[in-house]
């Protein structure tokens, strides 16, 4: 597993139709940094995410993922992301052990029931749940199991999609400070939200996006209201 | 020089037209032996084969529009250019307007050879599949939404493969022969004038439809995005 | 080999989940059951003009029930955007794909095999007289329902109005399917079985199957990445 430490958006952008999503993007993503993409509703957030995770294919430019040994491309960039949004890309069907299980196997990891469980047990998941169908889980469950599935791969690349909403305050709080961790640990994290309160203080690098553009980036790290005025400057 | 395009192929096509028709109606002879099953058709006869003339070419031709928006429709996809896209819309729009044409007329012919609209016999039931897989592609161009480019496309390609096997399973048929041995062949000194330059006609009549529809989505883009360089630099709201 | 187990993986997960609440499989087959008690009552029951609809009967069947259960099965991806976090994963996408399409074959299969004997029982129909010619041929009708099916259902899975396209582009593409599947089953059920006829129909869809499974193979991943 080549960990990834450097992701170079170059130019990307993309036309549903008639519809323009992006328009010419160029950002740098790095190692060891949390970057805190904003914008209005449909300014592209949610569209620069889904090409930097390869689920969507940009009709210009273009993206590279460098790890220590050069590129990575094709298949093995996917064994490096982790993706968290507001669904919680289980089945419900299925118990969380079994979603882990699955999300092993399509990895390619050998991952035993105590390796589940250690993850189960770091996300706070209750023993007694683990073993039901994660559609009778609470909504603080499903996210608990979610951030289990997207940790267990051990991505070098983050991806969150307004992982906040239909968190309390503390769960916010608590979420914010995992995603911390991670970063210091080495991972590229990239949170694409609209909750500046949780991302104040954690984000190193704001990306604003407006209508398809990228019309303010900036290193650094940001107060609540730093966030607030600079986001009302650019967004709009 | 490509302004001209369209005008150019449009009067070639109403030149052609307009002989073609002249001469269907004023110089072709009737041939009598047409007579199917020795029913004396009489004046409907008349009508009824003259109408060769207008019902085969916009069969060829519309063979040809599906054709093209098959590849066109491949093209895309591999490619994600637009302009691979605008051809294939284009050339189904008309493959759908030519393909009303050959049924319409096919229906009529019917009617005075066979003394039925419509008989389910193969090649007219083919024919009717093709166009509604045709109307099915401008449907799903309509009401799919942004990713509509991306479905039709993928409609149009399984369609241009399924078209040999819907050839395959209507077998035989009570249908006029085609092919080497077929009519079009075969056709005699008077009559061949008459299909060549119908042929001809429909086929610059195709060309001028599709560059005319090219033109009309090229300028609704170009209005687009001088609308987005408009908002971007804050002149327009 | 790696695809291999991927493909095992993926169908296995719709198996299981399948299996689980048996919601697909008992609403198709109700549904299956339900079409041959109104084809009872919509179709004459003198045995010779019985016999001549029951082809026709029989893949209609196949055909509603197939599609519908193939909507369904691909709606569960939808549920919490599972299909994301399968084509997300370092799996590569044909494998995605053909873990699908061999899951839906074997519900459309069930299904099938559930239909077909009920029609038979109801209409007293010998449906089963050549059973290997017959199951070889909704054997095959499965996995072209399944196989088209999968790319389409797949591709419309964000796609506004996708409950009504499905059918739309779906139909007119299966038509050389249904028509030599109800062939096939004709010359079987005939008074005097007309096995160069069936077999004829046979190769044809082995064929038609063959090509678009390597379509399908092909686009799969133009189709379904937006």
């Amino acid at each position: 597993m080549a960990a990834l430490d450097q992701v170079q958006i170059r130019k990307v952008a993309k036309r549903y139709g008639s519809e323009r999503a992006l328009a010419g993007v160029t950002l740098d993503l790095a190692a060891k940094s949390m970057c805190a993409l904003l914008g209005h509703n449909g300014a592209g957030k949610t569209t620069l995410l889904g090409v930097v995770s390869t689920l969507v294919r940009p009709t210009g430019g273009s993206v590279a993922y460098r790890a220590a040994g050069g590129e990575v491309t094709g298949n093995e960039v996917r064994r490096e992301i982790g993706m968290l949004a507001h669904t919680s890309l289980c089945y419900g069907e299925l118990t969380a052990r079994e979603n882990l299980a699955l999300t092993a196997g399509l990895y390619d990891l050998a991952a035993s029931a105590s390796a589940i469980d250690a993850m189960l047990d770091r996300v706070g998941l209750d023993r007694k749940a683990r073993d039901r169908a994660a559609r009778t889980y609470s909504r603080g469950m499903v996210q608990r199991l979610a951030l289990a599935r997207a940790l267990l791969t051990r991505p070098s690349l983050l991806l969150l999609d307004e992982p906040f909403t239909g968190l309390d305050r503390d769960g916010a709080l608590a979420l914010g400070q995992q995603l911390g961790e991670l970063r210091d640990a080495g991972a590229i994290v990239v949170v694409v939200t609209h909750d500046l309160e949780a991302i104040a203080g954690r984000a190193d690098h704001v990306a604003i996006l407006r209508r398809g553009q990228l019309v303010f980036e900036e290193r650094g790290t940001y107060t609540y209201d730093q966030l607030k005025d600079v986001y009302h400057r650019h967004a709009n | 020089m490509k302004k001209l395009a369209i005008p150019v192929f449009a009067v070639l096509a109403a030149i052609l037209i307009a002989v073609a028709i002249y001469l269907v109606f004023f110089v072709t002879p009737l041939e009598a032996s047409r007579n199917e099953a020795g029913r004396l058709n009489g004046s409907s006869l008349f009508f009824s084969q003259k109408i060769f003339y207008f019902h085969v070419p916009y069969a060829i031709w519309q063979f040809l529009a599906v054709g093209v928006a098959g590849v066109c429709s491949l093209a895309f996809l591999v490619t994600r250019k637009a302009k691979w896209d605008d051809i294939a819309s284009a050339s189904t729009d008309v493959a759908v307007g030519f393909g009303a044409v050959v049924l319409i007329t096919g229906s009529i012919w019917g009617k005075a050879a066979w003394g039925v609209w419509w008989n389910w016999e193969p090649r007219l039931t083919m024919s009717l599949l093709l166009w509604l897989v045709l109307v099915g592609y401008t449907l799903v161009r309509k009401f799919a939404g942004p990713s509509a480019d991306r479905v039709a496309a993928g409609m149009a390609i399984f369609g241009t493969v399924a078209v040999p096997f819907i050839y395959k399973m209507v077998g035989q048929d009570s249908h006029p022969a085609s092919g080497k041995d077929g009519v079009v062949f075969t056709l005699g000194e008077g009559m061949r004038g008459a299909f060549l330059c119908a042929f001809i006609g429909f086929l610059c009549w195709y060309i001028a439809l599709v560059l005319s529809r090219l033109a009309s989505t090229r300028a609704e883009r170009e209005l687009r995005e001088l609308r987005e360089r408009g908002l971007d630099l804050g002149v327009l709201q | 080999m790696a695809i291999l187990r991927h493909v095992a993986l993926v169908a296995w997960k719709d198996l299981r989940i399948e299996l689980r609440s048996r919601e697909i499989v008992y609403t198709m087959a109700f549904f299956g059951a339900l079409l041959v008690v109104i084809y009872a009552f919509a179709f004459p029951v003198d045995p010779r003009a019985a016999r001549a609809s029951v082809p026709g009967m029989l893949w209609v069947a196949i055909a509603f029930t197939g599609t519908i259960g193939l909507g369904r099965a691909f709606d569960r991806e939808r549920e919490n955007d599972t299909m994301r976090a399968l084509l997300l994963s370092p799996v590569p996408r044909l494998s995605v794909f053909l873990g699908k399409a061999l899951s839906t074959t074997l519900l459309v299969l069930a299904v099938s095999a559930i239909v077909a004997p009920l029609l038979a029982l109801f209409l007293d129909m010998p449906l089963f007289a050549h059973p290997g010619p017959l199951i070889l041929v909704i054997g095959l009708g499965s996995v072209g329902i399944s196989v088209i099916g999968s790319v389409f259902a797949a591709t419309l899975l964000k796609v506004r109005s996708r409950d009504v396209l499905l059918p739309v582009i779906l139909y007119p593409l299966l038509v050389p399917l249904f028509v030599a599947g109800t062939k096939t089953t004709a010359a079987l059920l005939a008074e005097v079985p007309n096995f160069d006829a069936a077999w004829f129909w046979i190769e044809f869809l082995g064929i038609y199957d063959a090509a678009f499974l390597v379509l399908s193979i092909w686009l799969f991943e133009s189709l379904v990445i937006e």
